[in-house]
């Protein structure tokens, strides 16, 4: 049965004097004038009022709308989109975990505790560093944590410095969170073979950059193989090398960050530690750091002693907390969780399918949508509309006509530099048959953009709604319903 | 194709004289590029300016672009019907898509401009 | 256990389409030096079983259901309705990502829709957007947001409120070169007056209050809002209790500018403090300088109504260095189960929600205050949470209360000095009428 019904809004479902649950009855002696002095209101308006069949039916038929890992496949690249395991939910459900107050007495919650610092412990041995903070809700938080750290170490020398460099093909969170962190951004440029070029980079690198911040792979799948000499350079000036992990997903269990001279990085849990996406958050991104950065990791440190577990809020160097309490502890609980359950010749394995998978379809597509760097690419690989601009077809149309396919589009017109970007990874845990299905559609795409291009530009026929309007969206904006007449 | 009685810049700008003042715009190069406006952001009458100078951005969909000033001057109006209607830059990028009007401080600034022709041959390099 | 769904007679047919032997030839691209020889040092994988087990077992050193606690501060206990859970665990909202591609995501866009004019209703404010990580980080976005659409350097922050959001401002504001002046309170556990007008001055963006605030007690948002306007600053409001919103006036409709806040109240459980939700809303004027991500209304090719995300120029992945914030990832699926629970709530049901939160608090804290030795401290109005002051230190008092099975409230005399003898009280519709005379029982055992 598909839902064919036009889901209104709540509030257009709402009329009054319904509720979708009952509260118990107040049971104290109820006093008036409690805030006599203080402005109160008599109503929320328009704040909805429906039963519970139809709370429950709205947000079923709502569900019915959207495309989900759990449905099909979803290779954006550099999101890694991999399955996310149902033991990961139930464990992050139990009472244990989901009833604690965070300012519980430390001797109650020593449960918590253990499982947060068994976490790091993992973590750091994936990553090979040396110290980790778990409490950034997500990667560009981890990004700003980890800048953070190199501006305070930077400072206590001194001179915080005044600039960080960062390649064109990075992702936004990147320059952002660099100056949120009060550095200007200074970019490098990427060589013929989409890799960070030396010789901008010993040009750039002098004693006033704070940092270099490397995605790896990077954001076109490819390694960065000079990453020795890179930190190398960014050494010998006294900066900082941070890695930008979202791509760890390509080399966990083969290679780690730590043993490549990088000194500060983030993990996104929601990427290569299978967390849900959840419809945009909540991730959680830690930051893990050589020993030289440990004493500006954020308050509280979770210490372990005697096999007691202990909040340490007394860190002089500390930036201080980026978040309020601990972090996203149901988020970590369920990467904790993936990590126990695959062990470490599952996670050696998680990198080599993922960088098989990969492969097969760029080997697939090659020669039928265009490659701008021939580089060897590990977990993803981009492409570009190059070739379907001839019929006038770009990486949108083609990207839309996917979905008529039941497929989710890759990603689209990122990194900035390849206009026209179709990034696509498929991660570890799709089917060969799910991959030959992409590429069968997408090589009926690309034969569609040469026969019958108004089909592409005119797509997606056979989604809920068809091509949306987000001219008209920003230049008018609505973002809210409000009561009419 | 480009209206001769106009200066350009390499950043996509065009400059009217008019007298000791000047209109500044985007090309009709510049608004393909950027799509669909939705967006500008004006500067506040009275800014001086230096010479490439961020002067105002405008915003499509999915992109910014920084305007910069030509040359240097102070700002004496800016076109209001911009936050009404921004997309009369699309569809008179030359004409009734002016963004500022500056006090042009120190003429001689002009000669750094492109004509027309100058600016025509710059685009079609651009291409290759 | 294996997610991997590729078997080993798949990878020879892909590896021989690819054009390589094995596997390790595609990670030539790593040098040598770098990959690993061996596997990493990590527990030998674990079933399905095992896995519970190891997580029960975990969760047995936990020992804290057998207390009764009236703990807040920032995390509140609320009873959340089975329809939260239930819905919000579908695969079609836990799986999907951001809705960048809206034609299939038109469930996500519609909750943030509706998610965003919820909370303008509660706040009285013209926009919203579709969560920050939590209101810690939300009292820092606004204070932010004040300095970019003011330009001037100082920025004021009542010292009522919640100590934590007042460290991540720091952090957040430390590396910027901003003037952040803290403002005292007074007996009344309001924001002092005198130390108001002493530091607002014309070269001050924003004022940040928290109401209710750290000590439980409302402020007046209408003369704050007056205050800061006067000297060409605006007011930004945190709550941490936004249940509070359901009895008190909009802050929107008293002055404030930008409300910023704690969701957590709205249907997240504890969670031993994250992930929870932080909230968003502003004057329209103010939007584009408004951080995180936002759903707006349009329509399709066909002239149905759609969401879409939108005014993206004000995002990282757009303006890079000059984004409004470097949010990314954001609380998506908390704000999911928020708006579940305020739709299942209701006007209604969350208009009697905060009242059952105020009469509870109110006999809570008259039957304590009864004991000989027990006043409260601040004399301000207060929503669900109140400061007492005790005959001894609270370290002491809380001691004893323990040993009676109750965590009857926050210390604060490591945030306020002269509040040693203190504690912050917290009391929900979580709390029968039996559970508050079980604490004042026990308190009168402990005092005597």
């Amino acid at each position: 049965m598909i839902n064919i019904i036009r889901e209104p809004l709540i509030f257009e479902i709402s009329s009054p004097g319904k509720t979708a649950v009952r509260l118990p009855e107040m049971d104290v002696p109820e006093k008036k004038d409690l805030l006599a002095d203080v402005p109160l209101r008599k109503e929320i308006e328009g704040f909805p009022e429906v039963s519970e069949t139809e709370l429950t039916r709205h947000f079923v038929r709502l569900s019915q709308m959207n495309y989900c890992v759990d449905f099909g496949f979803y290779p954006l690249g550099s999101c890694t989109m991999k399955y996310n395991p149902k033991i990961n939910e139930k464990v992050a459900a139990m009472p244990d975990f989901t009833s604690g107050h965070p300012l519980l007495p430390e001797d109650l919650v020593q449960g918590n505790l253990e499982l947060m610092k068994t976490l790091e412990k993992l973590l750091l041995e994936i990553t090979g560093m040396d110290a980790i903070t778990l409490q950034p809700a997500a990667g560009a938080h981890g990004e700003l944590t980890g800048m953070m750290l190199i501006r305070a170490y930077h400072t206590a020398q001194g001179n915080p410095r005044k600039y960080v460099l960062i390649p064109d093909s990075a992702h936004g969170t990147n320059p952002s969170s660099a100056h949120l962190c009060g550095y200007v951004v200074k970019e490098i440029k990427s060589n013929e073979r989409g890799t960070v070029s030396l010789e901008d980079l010993e040009k750039e690198m002098t004693e006033e950059v704070a940092a270099l911040m490397l995605t790896n792979p990077n954001t076109l799948g490819v390694f960065e193989s000079d990453i020795c000499q890179i930190a190398d350079i960014v050494h010998a000036k006294g900066g900082f090398l941070y890695m930008d992990g979202a791509n760890l997903n390509a080399m966990v269990g083969v290679a780690r960050p730590g043993d490549m001279k990088v000194d500060v990085l983030h993990l996104n849990l929601h990427k290569t530690f299978s967390t849900p996406h959840g419809g945009g958050g909540p991730g959680s991104g830690p930051v893990a750091v050589k020993r030289i950065l440990e004493p500006f990791l954020p308050v509280p440190v979770i210490e372990e002693k005697e096999g007691r577990f202990h909040l340490n809020y007394n860190r002089p160097f500390s930036i201080g907390r980026v978040k309020s309490f601990y972090g996203h502890f149901l988020v970590m609980l369920k990467a904790l969780a993936y990590i126990l359950t695959l062990g470490p010749r599952g996670l050696r394995e998680v990198a080599e399918v993922a960088v098989l998978n990969s492969n097969y379809i760029r080997k697939s597509l090659e020669g039928i949508y265009h490659l701008k760097y021939e580089t060897p690419t590990l977990h993803e690989c981009v492409f570009s509309d190059k070739f379907q601009k001839d019929y006038g077809v770009t990486n949108l149309d083609i990207s839309k006509r996917l979905l008529d396919y039941g497929l989710h589009p890759p990603t689209m017109s990122f990194p900035l530099i390849v206009h026209g970007a179709l990034m696509i990874e498929p991660t570890e845990t799709e089917s060969k048959r799910d991959l030959d299905l992409f590429i069968e559609a997408m090589k009926a795409i690309a034969k569609e953009a040469r026969e019958n291009p108004e089909l592409l530009k005119s797509a997606p026929h056979v989604t809920y709604v068809r091509r949306l309007d987000e001219v008209l969206a920003a230049r008018n904006p609505v973002l809210r319903w409000e009561k009419t007449g | 194709m480009y209206p001769e009685n106009l200066y350009y810049t390499k950043d996509h700008e065009w400059l009217k004289v008019e007298g000791d003042e000047a209109i500044i715009g985007i090309t009709d190069f510049a608004q393909k590029q950027l799509g669909d406006i939705i967006y500008v952001d004006l500067p506040q009458v009275g800014k001086v300016l230096e010479a490439h100078q961020a002067l105002a951005s405008v915003e499509s969909v999915k992109s910014v672009s920084d305007v910069f000033s030509p040359v240097s001057g102070e700002v004496i109006a800016v076109n209001e019907a911009l936050s009404q209607t921004p997309d009369v830059i699309n569809k008179d990028p030359h004409g009734e898509g002016w963004i500022v009007r500056i006090r042009i401080k120190n003429k001689e600034e002009l000669n750094n401009l492109l004509k027309a022709a100058d600016y025509e041959k710059y685009l079609e390099g651009l291409e290759h | 256990m294996s997610y991997i769904p590729i078997s080993d007679r798949d990878k020879m047919e892909m590896l021989a389409k690819i054009g390589v032997n094995s596997v390790e030839e595609l990670f030539s691209s790593i040098p040598e030096n770098v990959r690993l020889k061996k596997d990493l040092n990590l527990p030998a994988p674990r079933s399905e079983m095992e896995v519970l087990d190891y997580f029960t077992e975990k969760g047995k050193k936990n020992d804290f259901s057998r207390y009764l606690h009236f703990l807040g501060g920032g995390a509140y206990e609320h009873f959340i309705p089975a329809v939260v859970d239930y819905l919000s665990s579908r695969s079609e909202f836990v799986t999907p990502y951001t809705p960048y591609q809206p034609e299939v995501s038109q469930g996500t866009l519609q909750v943030i829709f509706e998610f965003q004019t919820l909370i303008c209703q509660l706040t009285g404010l013209d926009m919203a957007n579709a969560s920050l990580y939590d209101g810690a980080t939300g009292a820092a976005e606004a204070i932010l947001m004040g300095y970019r659409l003011k330009n001037k350097k100082r920025l004021l922050v009542a010292s009522n409120v919640n100590p934590q959001y007042r460290e991540v401002i720091y952090t957040y504001t430390k590396n910027l070169g901003l003037e952040v002046v803290e403002i005292p309170y007074d007996q009344s556990g309001r924001i002092d007056r005198a130390g108001l007008t002493a530091s607002l001055n014309d070269d001050t963006s924003v004022l940040l209050c928290q109401s209710p605030n750290y000590f439980g007690v409302i402020e007046d948002v209408k003369s704050l809002a007056e205050l800061a306007h006067n000297q060409g600053a605006l007011l930004a409001v945190v709550i941490s209790e936004p249940v509070s919103l359901g009895l008190l006036e909009a802050p929107g409709k008293l002055g404030a500018d930008i409300v910023t806040g704690e969701a957590q109240s709205f249907g997240l459980p504890l969670s031993f403090g994250g992930p929870f939700l932080g909230f968003m809303a502003c004057k329209k004027e103010f939007v584009r300088q408004m951080p995180g991500r936002i759903a707006g209304q349009t329509v399709d090719v066909e002239g149905r109504r759609g969401f879409v995300l939108t005014l993206s120029t004000r995002e990282q992945h757009i303006r890079r260095e000059k984004a409004t914030s470097n949010i990314c990832t954001n609380q998506a699926h908390c704000a999911l189960r928020a708006t579940i629970y305020l739709e299942t709530l209701g006007h209604e049901g969350l208009k009697k929600l905060a009242w059952l939160n105020l009469q509870k608090a109110a006999y809570a804290a008259e039957q304590l205050t009864s004991l000989p030795g027990v006043s409260r401290k601040f004399s301000g109005p207060v929503f669900n949470e109140f400061v007492l002051e005790f005959p001894d230190r609270w370290e002491k008092i809380d001691k004893k209360l323990q040993e009676k099975g109750i965590l009857g409230g926050l210390a604060l005399g490591h945030h306020y000095s002269g509040l040693e003898n203190c504690a912050l009280i917290t009391v929900t519709e979580v709390h029968h009428k039996e559970k508050i005379d079980a604490y004042v029982q026990a308190l009168k055992e402990v005092l005597s």
